[in-house]
């Protein structure tokens, strides 16, 4: 039954964890940072295949979340709709968006493409720091907790479990994808986008959808944080975090959808532990990347890659 | 065999003694401030004063022969690490009370967290909005912005100037006072004739300024506004050589601004918490002496010049020391009403009385006095 | 009228300042292709340095020298690390500078601090009255310090042999390279340059607007679009671009919202790469398949 869907070791081993990990959570406060890392870790799904499949560089994504995130936080606070309904209204006005940006900026190339989704990130995030009326401004908004048919999310347990399982689902989902003609598709025109258009593949067509798909993620997830914790600003929208966004993909591994777990985890929870250096964080922070870019390119998945090539050449010389 | 048995019954010991002795626990206090960023000048004094006073409840036997413990936590005046925060002291550090946020705006989104943990919190902050309506968990003891606007216009109605402008920061404290302005206004015959703002982050406001210039009906500028932001504006006011006469709010009652700002500041006058003139005050005035011991304290053990924002350090810590002495326990409920019940204290922003429909406790005629920035210190307009 | 010129006045002032975080863009993207996401910081470590300087009690020229000197340095560093890293993908270049850029911003935090810091004018605080605005002597000094910066890079790269051989190796590398030009070392010097460029800028600007450790954030991302506006090929695109900025800046704030100012520089940003890809001074370096 698990080959018939598609389920691998590897899925079993991720829910294993996740079924373990509430036990060794001590507080309130570790359950936020673990459901902050797995929303972190959606994001970063989406993202990943859009920088890692399909080769595009967004450094807006930060903003694509928060807007997401605004407008179903206003669709049902400030228009008391039901919240399912409104992270449900967002994503379609959110794909709608992403689309018709897609357009004209996948067709530009490399730096240009970046440099077009950090502007259009700040642009943004501008907007919803300008316009008071609607999001409350710089100090942003409270959001009322999350009711679905009747059962209030209101704590942590019923949070994390909501996540994890959403998040089991998304790689699940993910993985079944990359290995469908779909995937295989995304691969070619990563590897070469002219050789794909020359044997007739519509390159733009593929990758606007795989914007799309990356930007509802992000709406879902940063909508889904809103509602957690309670509280929305439009830090989520920033620059520094959509870099954030991008740090955590890259630094867990490009184009391999653990890495982006891995990244959006470890980047999570490391300024937790840092406060204790309060003063050196950024230093610190800054020093991880530097280290990690130069030594492990591949991101740190491919420590993992090692281990794995190790025990393989291990077990078949024994 | 017996050795190893020794040796693990001698660790054991050894490790249950610190259960023991630690059994007295510490009280935690939390803190959250923006040492760092855009308000750091108003963080800054206020992080060291805890600290320093921490230290000297500590030294001298603590509070019901319990340690104070001071956990602490920079946000650099973003709102949303506010709340990280908050939530972080209420569920793992496991704090009685909380002090701060320093500003308006990251109070503003802290409320509902402290409300449902019901943990009592003094804030640092100056929007009216926090104490106004009253919220049983949410005190303050710094005058209000709108106190600020009432004062400044009162001075205005001296001079006969009517027609105002306002160029305003985007931050909480800022959006607030303007707020207040607009509305205390009408009552002393003042005209708001131009409305700028700018962000909490701009290092430039030459262009909001001038349109101010360009405007021939105004008559005097006001700016709402706390940290680096004012201090900018009133060094472009200078480079565009505008005639009019310049306002601050309390938001800037810090050395550190006129460091900032340099020979602009001279000229312009400001409402402020009565502290930073401790040593030029009246000694009629009743709480003169703790304002001016704070100063010199504060003075000599920091190598700086005191500021106001230090000042609501120290009475928030105080009020809430002096809580838990007359609660006799450490439960946050009872901390809450017996910060309620203070009454005559004698803080170094005036005298303050607390009660359930007035969790500001400072009289505005002694809050707040009018100065004037002249050689780069401060002196009292008569 | 009056209104306009005084715009338009403030908006070239800082338009220069926008010109040369740009040109530092340029200067390290014609030689290496690579977009330094952390030249913004370079600009915040000079007028750091220069006041933290000061404050030890160093004379002014002393400050403005050394200050330069260990912005140059770090403008080094950031070569070392890019030539060591082993992956040199667009992606992974731009990832390590800016973790270079956080991780100058947490050095400042700690060797500095998180205050705000100003110092004073180094020409007076003095003004001229032009048709009822002011221009500020340190205004007029970014200017024609920035104007004598860009007319030396220029005749740099086009009259010095060094400079030459530099636009030589950018142009063709492999080319250079037979001819015995040493890429390495002419990579570390442009690193240099741009790093100076920016120091110079940023002691420029601290007078002016003040300094802290993250002044360098909105510097460098508005710098960075002023370059692209004007066009990359060339330091004339980063003048062009960076004036086109300041002054649109300027008006927009004037005459439209002071709140959307910032988002100016990345609006123009969107509709130059949309419409006029290369800038400009359009200098579109063709792409590799």
């Amino acid at each position: 039954m698990l080959k018939r869907y598609n389920i691998n070791n590897q899925i079993l081993i991720l829910t294993g964890i996740l079924i373990i990990v509430p036990f060794l959570l001590q507080n309130d406060f570790h359950f936020e940072i673990a459901i902050l890392a797995i929303l972190n870790a959606l994001i970063c799904i989406g993202l990943n295949l859009l920088m890692g499949y399909a080769g595009q560089v967004s450094l807006g994504h930060g903003a694509f979340a928060g807007l997401g995130a605004y407008i179903s936080v206003i669709l049902s606070s400030n228009y008391e709709l039901n919240p399912l309904l409104s992270i449900f209204i967002a994503v379609m006005i959110m794909a709608v968006l992403a689309f018709i940006i897609s357009k004209p900026i996948l067709n530009l190339k490399g730096h240009y493409l970046a440099m077009a989704t950090l502007g259009i990130g700040i642009i943004i995030s501008i907007v919803l720091e300008v316009e008071e009326e609607f999001t409350g401004g710089s100090d942003g908004m409270s959001v009322d907790s999350l009711v679905v048919f009747g059962y209030e999310f209101s704590d942590s347990i019923s949070w994390y479990i909501l996540c994890a399982v959403l998040l089991v689902f998304t790689i699940w989902a993910f993985e079944n994808l990359i290995n469908s003609p779909f995937g295989r598709l995304l691969r070619s025109i990563h590897d070469s986008e002219k050789a794909a258009d020359s044997v007739g593949i519509d390159v733009s067509h593929y990758k606007s959808i795989v914007f799309v798909i990356s930007v509802v993620i992000a709406t879902i997830a940063g909508s889904l944080y809103a509602f957690f914790s309670g509280f929305i600003s439009p830090q989520e929208a920033s620059f520094s975090h959509s870099i954030e966004l991008v740090v955590m993909v890259v630094l867990g591994g490009l184009g391999r959808v653990y890495g982006a777990l891995f990244g959006a985890v470890i980047l999570t929870t490391l300024p937790q532990l840092l406060t204790a250096f309060e003063d050196y964080e950024t230093l610190v922070f800054g020093v991880i990347i530097i280290l990690v870019m130069i030594f492990m390119p591949k991101g740190i998945v491919s420590l993992f890659d090692k281990v794995v090539k190790k025990k393989e050449q291990n077990s078949a010389s024994s | 065999m017996v050795k190893k048995f020794l040796i693990r019954a001698m660790a054991l010991l050894f490790v249950s003694s610190f259960v023991i002795l630690g059994a007295k626990e510490n009280i935690k206090i939390g803190a959250i401030v923006a040492a760092t960023g855009p308000a750091s000048f108003l963080g800054d004094p206020e992080l060291k004063t805890l600290q320093h006073y921490v230290a000297k409840i500590n030294k001298n036997g603590g509070v019901n022969g319990q340690m104070i413990e001071l956990i602490h936590y920079d946000t650099g005046a973003n709102p949303k690490k506010a709340v990280t925060f908050t939530k972080r002291l209420i569920n793992q550090d496991e704090v009685v009370a909380i002090i701060g946020p320093s500003t308006s705006g990251e109070t503003m989104a802290i409320l509902k967290f402290v409300k449902k943990a019901k943990i009592p919190l003094i804030s640092m902050a100056g929007a009216v909005a926090i104490i106004d309506p009253v919220k049983p968990y949410v005190f303050k003891i710094v005058a209000t912005d709108r106190m600020a606007c009432q004062k400044v216009m009162q001075d205005l109605n001296k001079r006969n100037l009517t027609n105002l402008a306002l160029i305003s920061g985007s931050g909480g404290f800022g959006k607030s006072m303007r707020k207040q302005c607009k509305e205390v206004a009408p009552d002393f015959g003042i005209k708001i004739v131009a409305d700028e703002t700018y962000g909490k982050k701009d290092s430039d406001m030459t262009s909001q300024l001038l349109k101010i210039k360009n405007n021939k009906n105004v008559q005097v500028v006001l700016n709402p506004g706390f940290g680096q932001g004012p201090a900018i504006v009133t060094k472009n006011y200078r480079q565009l050589k505008i005639k009019h006469p310049l306002y601050q709010s309390h938001g800037v009652a810090s050395k550190k601004y006129i460091e900032i700002a340099g020979d602009a500041a001279n000229g312009v006058r400001l409402v402020a918490p009565p502290v930073v003139v401790a040593d030029k005050l009246d000694d009629s005035i009743a709480y003169k002496k703790v304002a001016l011991t704070y100063k010199n304290e504060y003075e000599k053990a920091f190598n700086s010049q005191v500021s106001s924002f230090g000042g609501h350090a120290y009475d928030s810590l105080y009020i809430i020391v002096e809580a838990i002495k007359r609660a006799g326990s450490t439960n946050p409920e009872k901390i809450r009403d017996e910060i309620e019940k203070t009454q005559g204290f004698k803080g170094v922003d005036g005298i303050v009385n607390l009660s359930p429909t007035d969790h500001l406790g400072l009289d505005t005629k002694t809050g707040m006095i009018m100065l004037e920035i002249k050689n780069g210190d401060w002196t009292i307009v008569k | 009228m009056i209104e306009l010129f005084g715009y338009m006045l403030s908006g070239v002032t800082v338009g220069f300042i926008y010109t040369l975080v740009g040109l530092g863009f340029t200067v390290i993207y014609n030689s290496s292709g690579i977009i330094n996401f952390s030249q913004g910081e370079f600009v915040m470590a000079g007028g750091m340095s220069t006041v933290f300087l000061l404050y030890a009690g160093l004379p002014l020229g002393v400050a403005f020298v050394l200050a330069i000197m260990i912005t140059s340095l770090i403008g080094i560093v950031l070569y070392k690390l890019i030539s060591f890293s082993k992956d040199s993908s667009q992606i992974s270049l731009i990832i390590l500078t800016l973790g270079f850029a956080i991780f100058l911003r947490g050095l400042a935090q700690v060797i500095f601090d998180k205050q705000l810091h100003t110092m004073p004018s180094f020409v007076g605080d003095g003004a001229f009255e032009i048709f009822e605005t002011t221009l500020t002597y340190q205004a007029l000094a970014v200017i024609v310090v920035s104007i004598v910066i860009v007319i030396s890079l220029y005749l740099f790269f086009n009259k010095t042999k060094t400079g030459q051989a530099m636009m030589a190796a950018s142009n063709n590398v492999d080319a250079a390279k037979l001819m015995g030009i040493n890429i390495k070392k002419i990579l570390m010097l442009n690193f240099a340059i741009s790093a100076v460029i920016a120091s110079i800028g940023g002691i420029l600007l601290t007078p002016i607007t003040s300094t802290n450790y993250e002044v360098g954030i909105m510097l460098g991302l508005k710098g960075f679009c002023a370059a692209i506006i004007g066009g990359l090929g060339t330091p004339f695109g980063a003048v062009a671009g960076g004036l086109v900025l300041g002054i649109l800046e300027s008006l927009v704030a004037g005459y439209v919202s002071s709140e959307y100012k910032d988002a100016v520089a990345f609006i123009v940003l969107l509709a130059i790469l949309f419409f006029m890809p290369g800038g400009i001074f359009g200098n579109l370096k063709s792409q590799r398949v």
